[in-house]
């Protein structure tokens, strides 16, 4: 098991190096040059001295291993340096932002709570409405139940969520007035008060999400639970005189939970690329907008560090995932 | 009464095809997902024949822009005072020609891949490894980014419209052809062990030939399941770009378009969010209906029950 997580990591390593590669390339071909920020009343040989400090008259190269090393090495240990109050990163350059000229690490670190919260939050309440109906689906097959559970499924992933969102808003906000339509990111929790009214800002984004994570998680819920009731083991358990609940709730599902587990972990980076629209419906100041922000401005290195952060995670999870299904599952035996 | 001299009637040998079909009819929501696409069909592909929008001057459309729906105007008019009605059969238009032209790109990227990697196993190896690389790149950044990048650019060669039409189908198409190049292979790699390949192997048939004759139609199956679901994503995902401000330009309407700018009239129009909203949700409902009816009916395991 260990040499296989040694094995699956020093692969992921490469797959990361390539990604990285393909990303910083794809985005450094942006025509707009980072001089537009500029204003046009800059004499001439400023700007030059400008764009020469922002480093875009190096060769590709030489741009792509900094931003490398940046993103390796200096940011992680300026993070180090946050967390232990050390100076390792002190007079090491970062990497800058073309739109704020402060650093992109920075920016993200702002906004890494919004998106956690509402995604977060969402992709909770998503599991835990997901596993009941998936259960019950399967239990009871081709009943009422089980056919609406198909339909709500099948309505969950083809309704787009900028769709649900705007419907939700139209219905909630602006017909009933119960939720507000924009999120409001300088709420501070404080008191009983304000964490209502988070709670309330919430409720819309929330809900998107959710339904639309359930849909897809009480699939996979059911055609696992469906796999395991056909299974010897369960007549066995009944055949002793287990009542249905011991059955069904403590053999069945930590059986098949197994293969959900791994579809979740697999789940968790969809969802920020999912949520970059969720984020523009609800004006959630957090990742995704920050990443429409920074293409609309031409940020090329905001768009280079996010997309890069949006790979890794993708590669990261598909990592916990594999590992998970070993440890999960003893049938399961990596070599 | 009926002529005894005539001949027993023998039972005509049955088509595959009209053994799917029947097997597709016993599904109910592939059935109404026919019907509920080919309404939409018929509206987006036959209602301008039917319905002639007005010619109207600059000034009669400043006067008539933001009504309500009426006799004159069925879903009323936008805040440009354009009709709505014929706005939506231009957006369906767009909307179902890039979901079909994207899941055809996919699709035969998709083929192609998983087919070399079925087939030749020296080829197995570096193509799955890249179509793993495709999975793990971030998909919807990377199609912001690539719009971002190349429409101005390609919209000066062939012009705005045509030109980011190409730009989103090829974008789309090449962000999408893993699954599809995942499920072929698997089929090709049984495929490839069977009597009749080996047969036609055995005769000298060149790999060529054996892939278009023996090979490929045995996989139109599975690919025509992939390729239904792959129009409903593409629908989805161009309204996604042209939700997010990086789709078509203003002037050329798609569902998603439209849909984004219903929300800046939200509060006041809510039917001008809901209709396009409606028309993306129900084709992509009905596709997905459809192609979950066509893998019960493709699949011999289930037909004959």
């Amino acid at each position: 098991m260990l040499t296989f997580i040694l094995r699956r990591i020093l692969t992921a390593i490469p797959t990361l190096l390539l990604i990285s590669l393909v990303i910083f390339f794809l985005v450094d071909l942006a025509p707009g040059s980072p001089a537009s920020e500029i204003p046009l009343t800059v004499p001439a040989e400023v700007r030059a001295k400008i764009l020469e400090s922002m480093g875009v008259n190096d060769p590709v190269y030489v741009r792509y291993g900094l931003w490398l090393k940046q993103f390796v090495w200096v940011e992680p240990l300026n993070l180090f340096d946050h967390f232990f109050g050390t100076t390792f990163a002190e007079g090491q350059q970062r990497i800058i932002s073309y739109q704020t000229r402060s650093p992109v690490f920075d920016m993200i670190v702002q906004r890494i709570p919004q998106t956690m919260t509402v995604i977060g939050t969402a992709y909770l309440i998503g599991i835990m409405i997901a596993l009941p109906i998936g259960i019950y689906s399967a239990y009871r097959q081709y009943s009422w139940f089980d056919q609406a559970g198909t339909f709500f499924a099948m309505v969950g992933f083809s309704v787009p969520t900028f769709f649900t969102g705007v419907l939700l808003i139209v219905i909630f906000s602006v017909k009933l007035g119960w939720f507000p339509s924009i999120y409001d990111t300088t709420l501070k929790v404080e008191d009983w008060e304000s964490f209502l009214k988070q709670a309330r800002q919430m409720a819309l984004p929330v809900t998107v999400l959710a339904l639309f994570n359930a849909a897809s998680i009480s699939r996979y819920m059911r055609s696992s639970v469906l796999d395991n009731l056909g299974q010897d083991y369960v007549r066995t358990a009944r055949a002793k005189g287990m009542s249905e609940r011991t059955v069904l709730l403590g053999h069945v599902l930590r059986n098949s939970l197994i293969p959900v587990v791994t579809v979740i972990a697999l789940g968790i980076p969809s969802i920020f690329g999912g949520a970059i629209i969720t984020e523009q419906v609800f004006k959630v100041n957090g990742l995704g907008a920050a990443l429409i922000g920074a293409i609309h401005a031409n940020d090329l290195p905001m768009v280079q560090t996010l997309t890069f952060i949006f790979a890794t995670l993708i590669v990261t999870f598909n990592l916990i995932a594999d590992i998970l299904y070993g440890i999960l599952d003893p049938r399961i035996r990596y070599v | 009464m009926s002529d005894p001299l005539a001949a027993p009637t023998i039972e005509k040998p049955r088509n595959q095809w009209r053994d799917v079909w029947d097997q597709f009819t016993t599904h109910k929501g592939a059935l109404v997902g026919m019907t509920v696409l080919g309404v939409l069909l018929a509206f987006v592909l036959l209602g301008p024949f039917l319905w002639h929008e007005e010619t109207l001057t600059t000034t009669e459309k400043i006067m008539l822009k933001n009504k309500p729906p009426s006799a004159r105007f069925p879903m009323g008019t936008d805040q440009l005072g354009r009709d709505f009605l014929k706005r939506m059969m231009q957006g369906g238009q767009v909307s179902i020609a890039v979901g079909l032209v994207a899941m055809m790109i996919s699709i035969f990227l998709g083929t192609t891949v998983g087919v070399l990697a079925g087939f030749f196993r020296r080829l197995d190896g570096p193509l799955m490894r890249l179509t793993d690389l495709f999975l793990s790149l971030p998909l919807l950044p990377l199609l912001l980014v690539m719009v971002m990048l190349f429409r101005d650019a390609l919209a000066g060669v062939l012009g705005p419209e045509f030109g980011t039409f190409m730009l989103i189908v090829t974008a789309i198409g090449i962000t999408s052809w893993m699954q599809s190049a995942r499920v072929v292979r698997g089929e090709v790699l049984a495929l490839k062990e069977r009597e009749f390949v080996l047969a036609a192997r055995s005769i000298g048939t060149p790999p060529r030939r054996v892939i278009l004759r023996h090979v490929l139609p045995n996989v139109i199956s599975p690919v025509m399941v992939a390729a239904t679901l792959n129009i409903a994503e593409a629908i989805i995902t161009e309204s996604a770009l042209s939700f997010l401000g990086l789709g078509f330009p203003p002037d050329f309407p798609t569902w998603g378009r439209l849909l984004y700018d219903g929300v800046s009239y939200m509060q006041q129009y809510p039917e001008r969010v809901m209709l396009p909203g409606l028309a993306i949700s129900l084709t992509v409902l009905s596709v997905n209906y459809i192609g979950d009816g066509l893998r019960d009916a493709l699949d011999p395991r289930i037909r004959g029950r």
